[in-house]
């Protein structure tokens, strides 16, 4: 994966001794970054693995919240800051759903099919807040100046943080999986909430991906993110078509904060922010707009978390976030348009 | 002090903004307000007896008042960066840290390996470093400035929701930094959590031969501490009110309005921009440290994302751009962050008989107030004439640029092409 990004990195043409600095400089961070990983696996090989099964799974979480991030930004530009106190909604929602009203909290077929209902339902309850979000604030917005909705994305973001402090309460809470156990290929133990995150994530991203490339509502949302008046005059319904993005963003959202609670098993109130810029990150690496560069950012982002967190050389759990948003600077720095995108010139 | 200069310099000169008298006529009344809160806090309110005293120490305590105007400062380094220059800037509490640790660093016994005096108001025997107030201000400022630029430099070429991201980035890294920095290759460079504890009091020097003045301002001569915290604002708003018609202010307007065409103009957009982060860090470097003269410490846990989001709320209320708006936002959201809420609460819970928990709601007040504010009234409530225009101005897109209508209220007859506060 990092010989992607070596090349794009290499198609881009930027001249004069500034572009030489800047890529030597990418490339050197690159070098560095190949040569942690080869000592890691050299020094604890099992450790590393370990730590790079946990990071998968993360990466799956993350890439099922970038995607909601980059199909709002796709459609209209917007970095939606809510989108990760979104996902923190969900699973607080998903929590309560599956282990107080529907009353699962030990493994079995019914706590299965319970999960499953969960799933649907916090899909359902994040894409009717999301769509609402839109209707009441960012719709008004659209002809705004950028730096409205933002601000508006931050201060709604702020008002789902409080009703997670309302409805979760101040501290973490930590709730039963029903999914347990695990088995071990060699040294390595892998969970079954990891294959149930793989088993999840997968094929909710080959139906968001057969949704915006095969089906007639996801040609009307490619068209509206080139053009929206000339999507207008085709006859399109641009303001369904943006409410029903966000609503695909929303589920997206819904579906990791299940998956979430099921794999790490607590709810914060404040969960949403970290993991939120987290994915934002996610999105920004792989190219924003993009939906596999969303779901490559997310995944390189958990390993890269993951193998921060575990592995011998890692800088442990309490530099993670320095890390990662070093690496979202360091993207931002040397290619804003991310690994899968492609460079654009500001039209005039 | 800015102030007197302001008051000195009358006479006509070459038009180089708004006639002097402007200055003049702000700096008294800034003044006269000070000098009359000053005295009620110092003469008149210890002599108070019962209800009244009580109902001030509860509504309007001093120590809020200075709080307040720390805010002040702060939201008026933002101003600069958002309000005139247009960039959005989410992890302003970075500066704000970064000043706080530098007084830490340079006015407690933290660096116990040195002893250094250099005017400050501690015994001579104590270790540490212990540099007076005043140049800790300044070293501050520069410090936080040179973090600003370091910031700033790699957002330059990024579009404005870009720039919010990579600032908020930093907004997160640094205070984690300071946070597990107890152990940084074995030295502890922030002491982590427990925060730096005691910072030195403000040594009043030369000052001590007025009558009531102490040796330094420790925590119990708040009034004077106040008249210190008055002084910066008002060197704050000065500043603010002077970059604004000069040179510079009025590149960074152009910046915020069309960044091409100020480029076009001759404005050189990187230098611009980087000034602009600079003086805004600058005043979030003084800030920081008269915060941690305000609470006497530094702690880690203070400095987080809310911070950014409150100080930028109090810029979005009073009025991007508007020093007076973004003042009074600053002092009233900081006064219902401190002591409005809690005492709203109490008063409603007692009279209704309820028991709603006020206090919880501010992070609701602060979200709902962004929300309603970029919805009905992005300007502020104080707006600038400058600013309402630009932000009232509807979208013209491709079509709209060649005269089909869209559909936005009221619109500006002359079209322009895009700018970077509008959607691009």
């Amino acid at each position: 994966m990092t010989a992607t990004a070596v090349e794009a990195a290499a198609t881009r043409t930027s001249g004069g001794v500034r572009g030489a600095i800047e890529r030597f400089l990418a490339y050197g961070i690159l070098l560095a970054l190949a040569v942690w990983l080869v000592a890691n696996f050299v020094k604890a090989p099992g450790q590393s693995s370990s730590a790079l099964v946990e990071g998968i799974n993360n990466g799956a979480l993350y890439a099922l919240i970038a995607l909601g991030y980059t199909l709002v930004y796709g459609i209209i530009e917007l970095i939606n800051f809510a989108h990760g106190d979104l996902f923190m909604l969900g699973s607080v929602f998903s929590a309560f759903f599956l282990v107080n009203w529907l009353g699962f909290n030990e493994p079995g077929t019914e706590a299965v099919l319970a999960l499953v209902l969960t799933l649907v339902s916090a899909m359902i309850f994040c894409s009717a807040i999301n769509v609402a979000a839109e209707r009441v604030a960012y719709r008004r917005l659209r002809r705004a100046p950028k730096l409205a909705s933002l601000i508006t994305a931050v201060g709604l973001s702020f008002v789902f943080q409080w009703v997670g402090l309302q409805w979760n309460g101040s501290t973490p809470r930590q709730w039963p999986s029903v999914v347990r156990g695990g088995f071990k290929i060699g040294s390595v133990t892998i969970e079954y909430t990891a294959i149930l995150v793989i088993a999840v994530t997968v094929p909710l991203l080959l139906l968001l991906t057969y949704i915006v490339q095969r089906t007639r509502q996801g040609k009307a949302m490619r068209a509206t993110a080139q053009d929206q008046d000339a999507a207008r005059l085709m006859g399109i319904n641009v303001d369904r078509t943006i409410a029903f993005t966000f609503a695909l963003g929303g589920a997206m959202a819904g579906a990791a904060g299940t998956l979430y609670v099921q794999s790490i098993g607590t709810t914060r109130f404040d969960s949403g922010f970290q993991l939120g810029l987290i994915a934002f990150t996610a999105a920004v690496m792989g190219g924003i707009g993009k939906l596999n560069g969303a779901v490559l950012g997310g995944l390189l982002i958990g390993i890269i978390q993951g193998l921060n967190d575990g592995a011998p050389y890692g800088l442990t759990q309490r530099w993670s976030q320095t890390v990662v948003f070093t690496i979202l600077i360091l993207i931002l720095v040397f290619k804003p348009e991310g690994i899968l995108g492609r460079p654009t010139t500001e039209k005039v | 002090m800015a102030t007197a200069s302001a008051l000195e310099r009358g006479g006509p000169g070459p038009w180089d903004g708004p006639p002097r008298s402007s200055n003049v006529k702000w700096a008294t009344g800034f003044i006269c307000v000070a000098i009359a809160v000053f005295v009620f806090y110092q003469y008149i309110y210890p002599d108070m007896d019962g209800e009244a005293k009580t109902f001030f120490r509860e509504w309007l305590p001093i120590t809020a008042v200075n709080e307040a105007l720390i805010f002040v400062i702060m939201a008026l380094g933002l101003n600069i960066v958002v309000g005139y220059a247009g960039l959005l800037d989410l992890g302003y509490v970075a500066f704000w840290a970064i000043g706080g640790y530098t007084a830490g660093w340079l006015m407690s016994s933290f660096i116990q390996q040195v002893r250094f005096h250099a005017g400050g108001s501690s015994p001579p025997t104590a270790d540490g470093v212990h540099i007076t107030f005043w140049a800790v201000l300044l070293i501050g400022g520069l410090f936080t400035a040179f973090w600003g630029i370091i910031i700033g430099g790699p957002t330059l070429r990024l579009k404005s929701d870009y720039l919010a991201i990579v600032t908020l980035g930093f907004g997160e890294i640094i205070p984690q930094v300071f946070y597990n920095g107890d152990n940084v290759f074995g030295h502890n460079a922030t002491n982590g959590p427990q925060g730096i504890l005691p910072v030195d009091n403000i040594g009043t020097g030369p000052l001590q031969a007025l009558p009531q003045v102490n040796e330094s301002l420790g925590p119990f001569d708040a009034p004077f501490r106040f008249l210190i915290f008055c002084a910066l604002a008002a060197v704050c708003v000065f500043v603010s009110l002077r970059l604004r018609t000069g040179r510079l202010g009025r590149a960074w307007l152009a910046i915020r309005e069309d960044e091409l065409a100020a480029s076009m103009m001759g404005v050189p957009l990187a230098r611009t921009k980087l000034s602009a982060y600079a003086v805004g860090a600058f005043f979030g470097g003084v800030g920081g440290v008269a915060f941690a003269t305000h609470i006497n410490g530094v702690l880690a846990d203070r400095f987080n994302f809310s911070i950014s989001v409150i100080v930028l709320a109090m810029v979005v209320l009073g009025g991007m751009g508007n020093v007076w708006g973004v003042m009074l936002g600053a002092l009233a959201l900081a006064w219902i962050n401190s002591t409005g809420m809690k005492q709203v609460g109490e008063t409603f819970n007692s009279s209704f008989g309820t028991n709603v928990d006020f206090p919880s709601k501010t992070y609701l007040l602060f979200g709902v107030i962004l929300v309603l504010m970029m919805l009905f009234r992005r300007e502020g409530l104080v707006p600038e004439a400058r600013t309402r225009q630009v932000l009232r101005e509807p979208e013209r897109g491709e079509l709209g640029a060649e005269g089909a209508e869209t559909d936005g209220e009221d619109q500006v007859t002359s079209a322009k092409p895009r700018r970077p506060w509008r959607r691009s």
